[in-house]
């Protein structure tokens, strides 16, 4: 089978599942189902970390697998490939027919509903970044498309989103960065049904955050390593069995650990917030959690874990885009339906320009963000390009977010309208660091 | 695409220099779009500048009172009215006149008329002074009983309500994204300058760490650099929709006033980082801030772009969506 081949194989069985599969009937029943009201106290509901399965290695590998490295545009081109196409148009439909209408009540009972899960999972989008010989569905390693597909999911809802794609993030990682052992370890279960809930859980709850200054410590003992510290807005913490944790290194820098929920000294807690509500997010709390020298990822080597950074803050980007242009689809008629003083009030200039400027800066934050991605994807520097988007992301998302619920008056403060749900989520983006990876 | 990169080359050096260079004016362009094949021998390879300001019609174009009528005895126009803001107006070999055949029909008697600038019916009034772009000559034209020849109309000479002002807005749709690569230009320079200077002062862009974690300078330019970079990217992409025949109305609109007013806050928000350094003479940081804001002024001004994106958004006429 070629590279070409396989990687249609992925976007063919996609339509297939949606195709076959009566998701929409039965996200419908869920909504009928009465649950009660989740209390999202912190306080005593710590718990220790997911039960969790036992990770072990089936076969041995001489050395690592990597992705192909997808072939460079030498010339601009925002076409997306065929492949990455037919991925996007069918995670749309997902986004449109599976997602959205299922979010309020996601974001509401601050769950995903595990069908849902399920569906996503089948639709292949978390394993993107596993190399083929480890049971991976894409012969390429390429961050644009991680790019599409996030910004597809996220035109259905942001919060849903984070909780589709968080556990990709750490199949991604060892795709990327684990070792051979590593890979063996912990990448087959990721391919499998029922694959485990996991998280790249690198902020910390503080003021002015910075990934490269952390208060969670790595100290080295015996062949291993003791690991202490809080990790803030890990996605769906309670259910993880799979943590990549930032941690400082015995004073050399920040480095990544994988750290299995099971592991003493490893407990987690709510940590529920204005908005990504559907992701469950928690608290990921280590009392001298030891870990094997096996769990260092990437040798402690500091490019590696800037690179993680620079790609979270890409996905997280794709993210704000494709709720910014959620927004843009949903004002657009909402103004030219909406009547004031006998005309829609999308006829006055104060209402239209808004629309304009909306159109304008989501533009810019998708081509800031494929930009970014494309230089990932093509092996240059793309910190700088990163930290762009980031920043425009972050600033423009909010902007958007809070001009959707402003354009909707009255409506857009009430939970009818996913309005206020952008207004909560977008602010996000200039805040996490980590939980997803492209 | 090759033009919007060549020309932010060129403004990233000067935009007054730029738009004095022969031959690249707005009338070019005009020209280049409509003519039909004897008008391009005939003033093909000629300098032409672009009349259609007047003292009373800025943004609203249609409303053009310079009226041409035809004298059935000469076979010629007969051009009348007063145009001011004629780039290059002084110098070039030909001016680009909008007149009204009809000023009861509208928008669409307006029609374009290639001027000869040593026609003796157009009467060179003044040479404006300007905030900036003051090595560009900005010139304020009389018309009176300017006579042409019939085939110094552009395009159809007929008048067509239906087509309307398609025509002659054709030209923007190419020449948006120019503007904005002259703004682009301006914008790169001076955070060129600025990033200079800064670092002399020891501050430094870190990409890595959050912008808050960094001296509040650093944090601006990074954001400054962002939105530039946004516009830029927005300019390429109209560009390279109009090189592969796709339409780009809206990416036009867009990269103009995204570039036009994101790069007018850069080179003030520059000056506000050198200090008096960017706000006295010694650097070009103040020129450039004093050239810079043209760029979302003409060729539709930062609300008219606004408009016009708002209206394809939408879907709304201009009757709908004033």
């Amino acid at each position: 089978m070629t590279t070409a081949d396989k990687s249609m194989g992925l976007a063919l069985r996609a339509v297939r599942t949606l195709a076959e599969s009566d998701l929409l009937d039965r996200v419908g029943l869920r909504k009928q189902v009465e649950k009660a009201l989740y209390n999202g106290t912190r306080d005593g509901f710590r718990v220790a970390g997911a039960a969790g399965r036992t990770f072990a290695a089936a076969q041995k590998l001489g050395r690592p697998a990597r992705q192909k490295k997808t072939k460079p545009r030498e010339l601009f081109d925002v076409t997306p490939d065929e492949d990455q196409q037919m991925l996007v148009e069918v995670t749309k439909q997902f986004a449109a027919e599976a997602v959205r209408p299922v979010a309020q009540e996601a974001d509401h009972h601050s769950e995903t509903p595990k069908e849902l899960l399920e569906q996503a999972a089948e639709l292949g989008v978390t394993i993107l970044g596993v190399p083929e010989s480890l049971g991976g569905v894409v012969a390429e390693r390429s961050a644009v498309t991680s790019v599409l597909i996030a910004e597809a999911l996220a035109h259905g809802d942001i919060g849903i989103a984070v909780s589709i794609l968080a556990p990709g993030a750490v199949p991604t990682a060892l795709g990327l960065w684990g070792d051979a052992e590593q890979q063996a370890k912990y990448l087959p279960a990721f391919t499998e049904d029922n694959a485990p809930a996991a998280a790249l859980a690198i902020v910390e709850p503080r003021p002015l955050f910075n990934p490269l200054k952390l208060d969670t410590t790595a100290k080295k003992d015996g062949t291993g390593f003791v690991l202490n510290g809080v990790k803030s807005m890990v996605p769906r913490a309670k259910d993880d069995e799979l943590f990549i944790v930032a941690a400082e290194l015995d004073g050399s820098g920040p480095a990544l650990f994988l750290v299995e929920s099971k592991t003493e000294g490893v407990f987690t807690e709510p940590e529920p917030a204005m908005g990504l509500r559907a992701a469950e997010t928690g608290r990921l709390i280590l009392e001298n959690v030891k870990v094997p020298a096996l769990a260092l990822l990437g040798g402690g080597d500091l490019a590696v874990y800037e690179e993680c950074i620079h790609r979270s803050r890409i996905a997280w980007c794709a993210l704000a885009t494709g709720a910014a242009q959620a927004a843009l689809d949903y004002l657009i008629p909402y103004v030219n339906t909406r009547e004031a003083f006998g005309e829609p009030i999308s006829h006055r200039q104060s209402v239209a320009f808004m629309i304009s400027d909306i159109g304008i800066e989501t533009d810019a934050m998708r081509l800031l963000t494929y930009r970014a991605a494309s230089r990932a994807d093509m092996g240059r520097t793309f910190a700088r390009e990163a930290a762009l988007a980031r920043r425009l992301c972050a600033d423009k998302g909010m902007k958007i977010g809070s001009d959707s619920v402003q354009l909707l008056g009255g409506h857009g403060y009430i939970k009818e309208h996913p309005a206020e749900r952008w207004y909560r989520d977008l602010r996000a983006v200039g805040v996490m660091e980590g939980a997803l990876l492209v | 695409m090759a033009t919007v990169l060549s020309i932010e080359e060129m403004c990233w050096g000067d935009v007054g220099l730029l738009l004095t260079m022969p031959r690249q004016g707005l009338g070019n362009s005009a020209i280049a779009s409509v003519a039909t094949e004897e008008q391009l021998k005939k003033y093909g390879g000629k300098w032409a500048a672009m009349a259609i300001t007047e003292p009373e019609s800025g943004s609203d174009s249609a409303s053009i009172r310079t009226t041409a009528v035809l004298d059935e005895k000469t076979g010629e126009y007969v051009l009348n009215g007063e145009k001011i803001y004629v780039t290059s107006g002084e110098r070039a070999d030909l001016v680009v006149v909008w007149a009204s055949l009809d000023r009861d029909i509208g928008r669409a008697a307006i029609k374009s008329f290639i001027v000869e600038r040593s026609n003796p019916g157009m009467k060179l009034d003044r040479l404006e002074h300007k905030l900036g772009i003051r090595a560009s000559d900005t010139a304020a034209f009389r018309l009176e009983d300017c006579r042409v020849p019939k085939d110094a109309l552009l395009g159809n000479p007929e008048i067509d309500t239906k087509a309307g002002f398609g025509g002659v807005m054709k030209t923007f749709d190419n020449t948006r994204p120019l503007v904005a690569a002259m703004a682009i230009g301006v914008g790169r320079a001076c955070l060129d300058e600025t990033r200079k200077l800064l670092k002399k002062a020891g501050v430094e862009v870190d990409h890595v760490a959050p912008a808050y974690t960094q001296h509040a300078a650093a944090a601006r330019l990074q954001q400054m650099e962002a939105d530039w970079e946004a516009a830029r990217l927005m300019a390429l992409h109209a560009a390279w929709m109009a090189d592969n025949k796709q339409p780009n109305s809206v990416q036009a609109s867009m990269s103009k006033a995204k570039a036009g007013r994101v790069c007018t806050e850069i080179a003030l928000g520059c000056v506000e980082l050198a200090g008096t350094l960017g706000y006295g003479e010694v650097e070009l940081l103040e020129k450039w801030s004093r050239d810079v804001k043209i760029l979302d002024i003409f060729e539709g001004t930062q609300q008219i772009q606004l408009l016009i994106i708002a209206r394809q958004l939408l879907g709304k006429s201009s009757a709908e969506l004033k």
